[in-house]
């Protein structure tokens, strides 16, 4: 039989190479979750660093000009912008402020429901140990050594900042006349030969030719025709239209 | 079945799951939200058939998208603190302090006691002060706090109209003092330690230096009214913040991830509490304690009724089994 190397799009790989953390649900579906990694994490404060600054720069030109009251509303602006920018955005908004929304994150508690306001308070509040001695140093050493990239706010609050899914959008299959395999096939076989069919439009066609040959003595047939057969079979699993 | 025929015969409902969850996750009200549970069990299962059967990658990863946007609607924590404000406040607000006495009262030794501590030994030797705080900012604080100036608080030539600006100071500064006390805890409670005796010791210094020189009235009469909730604020979120690190050292049967987000969880109220304790207490400080009409007596005696008020509430508040609704 063959060896199938591809893996299906989610499956789950060995601990190193995957991050990706699997939420038993009580329906018993494993469903997996991508955790965001220090990089576009970083990017992501960093928009929203900016995007706070920006706030601040118009909400004071505009308080200067309302003299006291602007002085004491400028006081209570400022402790809001900086203690509660985060909560707000992230539970109001689905677990994104703008700068996560921007580098497609979302954070969500560990059993992957939508983070709360105790949840989101804290991590966010433990940011201040974070950012110690400087520069987010044992955010990022924190962030860096667990196997799913979590600050200590993360820990303590129980949340985890994950890649938010995006709607996938139809494969084209390639047209070709439905084919019986010469032999039976296995459950990880057949996903692999859909695999292969659905993602034809992403490779070369000299790629594709070449793969398809790899296959052209078990599925007993001469190489050129191996493409056309492995489509057909596709074409089959699936199904008339 | 092929998975041709599986999808044309289901794609009717799946639609309409997607459907309720677009109105779920934007808020709305969805109007067929009865059948919610039973239709997204319906789609695990379709999602546990497609994977058994082999269907296409496209086919299983869009059913598990849909699967988890619906796990998200469906098992999401109801917040408890907006809901439950009230009872909080009531009841499990002292209730939680009393739980964590034991947090309560080494951080009330540590604040409390460099406060005191160092308060006496500023007072017998006026000197010491100058080895806490530099030069400038004692005479800023003397200057402050002057009998004949006339005005109280941060500056001297406060008037009543800056009250408003004081009272956003206050909650800036002093709730940020809160949040850091707290989470610095997490660095094994070292962090709350710290805060809570370098504020003990900066404040015991103040009051010793001025109740020294002669500013005793000007100063005790402004802070005892807003004290009561500022300090015990303080002392509370160090206790917090202490219970966090207590969990690190010591984690019982769990493990320290598990033990630090349960702890985490129970602290993260007390926080909620002292957020309220200090806007009561930068309104006070803003707009009671800066008066210089009463009479310093009258300011003595309901600073002590608000000493008294907060020990009351912490002690006794929720003592009963049904909270007054």
């Amino acid at each position: 039989m063959l060896e199938t190397t591809a893996l299906p799009r989610k499956a789950t790989l060995p601990p190193p190479l995957d991050t990706r953390y699997q939420v038993e649900t009580p329906e018993g579906i494993d469903l997996p979750l991508r955790p965001a990694g220090l990089p576009v994490r970083a990017l992501a404060f960093c928009i929203d660093l900016g995007l706070r600054g920006l706030i601040l720069g118009v909400l004071f030109t505009v308080l200067a000009f309302l003299g006291k009251l602007g002085a004491g509303l400028g006081s209570i602006l400022l402790f809001a912008v900086s203690w509660w920018y985060m909560v707000l955005f992230e539970v109001l908004n689905q677990g994104r402020s703008p700068g996560k929304q921007w580098m497609g994150l979302r954070v969500v508690q560990d059993d992957g429901t939508p983070v709360g306001w105790a949840a989101s308070l804290l991590r966010n509040l433990l940011r201040f140990v974070d950012l110690l001695p400087f520069g987010y140093f044992l955010g990022a050493i924190s962030c860096l050594q667990h196997p799913t990239f979590k600050r200590l706010g993360d820990l303590a609050a129980g949340t985890l900042v994950i890649y938010s899914e995006q709607p996938l959008p139809r494969p084209d299959l390639p047209e070709a006349a439905p084919r019986r395999p010469a032999f039976a096939l296995t459950l990880t076989e057949q996903r692999a030969i859909l695999g292969f069919a659905e993602r034809q439009g992403e490779l070369s066609e000299a790629r594709v030719n070449e793969l398809a040959t790899l296959l052209a003595q078990p599925l007993q047939v001469p190489p050129p025709r191996a493409l056309a057969e492995l489509n057909g079979i596709a074409r089959s699993l699936l199904g008339p239209a | 079945m092929k998975q041709s025929l599986f999808e044309s015969r289901h794609k009717a409902e799946w639609e309409q799951f997607v459907f309720v969850l677009d109105r779920l996750e934007q808020g709305k009200d969805a109007s067929r939200i009865a059948s919610f549970p039973k239709d997204y069990r319906r789609l695990c299962q379709h999602l546990a058939m497609a994977r058994e059967r082999g269907y296409s990658s496209f086919l299983v990863d869009s059913l598990q998208h849909q699967v988890l946007r619906g796990h998200q609607q469906f098992y999401r924590h109801r917040s408890r603190l907006g809901a439950n404000a009230l009872a909080f406040i009531l009841a499990d607000f002292p209730r939680l302090v009393r739980e964590q006495w034991r947090f309560v009262l080494v951080a009330g030794l540590m604040f409390f006691g460099s406060l005191i501590g160092m308060g006496l030994l500023v007072y017998l030797f006026p000197d010491l002060i100058y080895n806490l705080i530099p030069a400038e900012q004692v005479s800023e604080m003397q200057s402050m706090y002057d009998p004949v100036a006339g005005h109280l608080g941060r500056s001297a030539e406060r008037a009543a109209s800056e009250d408003w600006v004081m009272f956003g100071y206050y909650i800036m500064h002093n709730i940020g003092i809160a949040f850091q006390t707290f989470a610095s805890g997490v660095l094994f409670g070292l962090g709350s330690a710290f805060f809570l005796v370098f504020n003990g010791l900066t404040i015991g210094a103040v009051a010793g230096h001025l109740t020294h020189i002669g500013y005793g009235q000007t100063f005790w009469s402004f802070v005892i009214g807003h004290g009561a909730f500022e300090l015990s604020a303080i002392v509370l979120s160090g206790a917090a913040g202490l219970q966090l690190g207590w969990a690190l050292i010591a984690p019982g049967r769990l493990r320290r991830g598990e033990a630090l987000r349960l702890a985490a969880r129970k602290s993260v109220l007390l926080i909620c509490g002292v957020m309220l304790f200090l806007l009561i207490a930068a309104f006070i400080e803003a707009y009671w304690s800066s008066m210089t009409a009463p009479a310093p007596m009258t300011k003595y005696l309901v600073g002590a009724g608000l000493w008294l008020l907060v020990a009351a509430y912490l002690l006794l508040a929720g003592r009963t089994r049904h909270a007054p609704e």
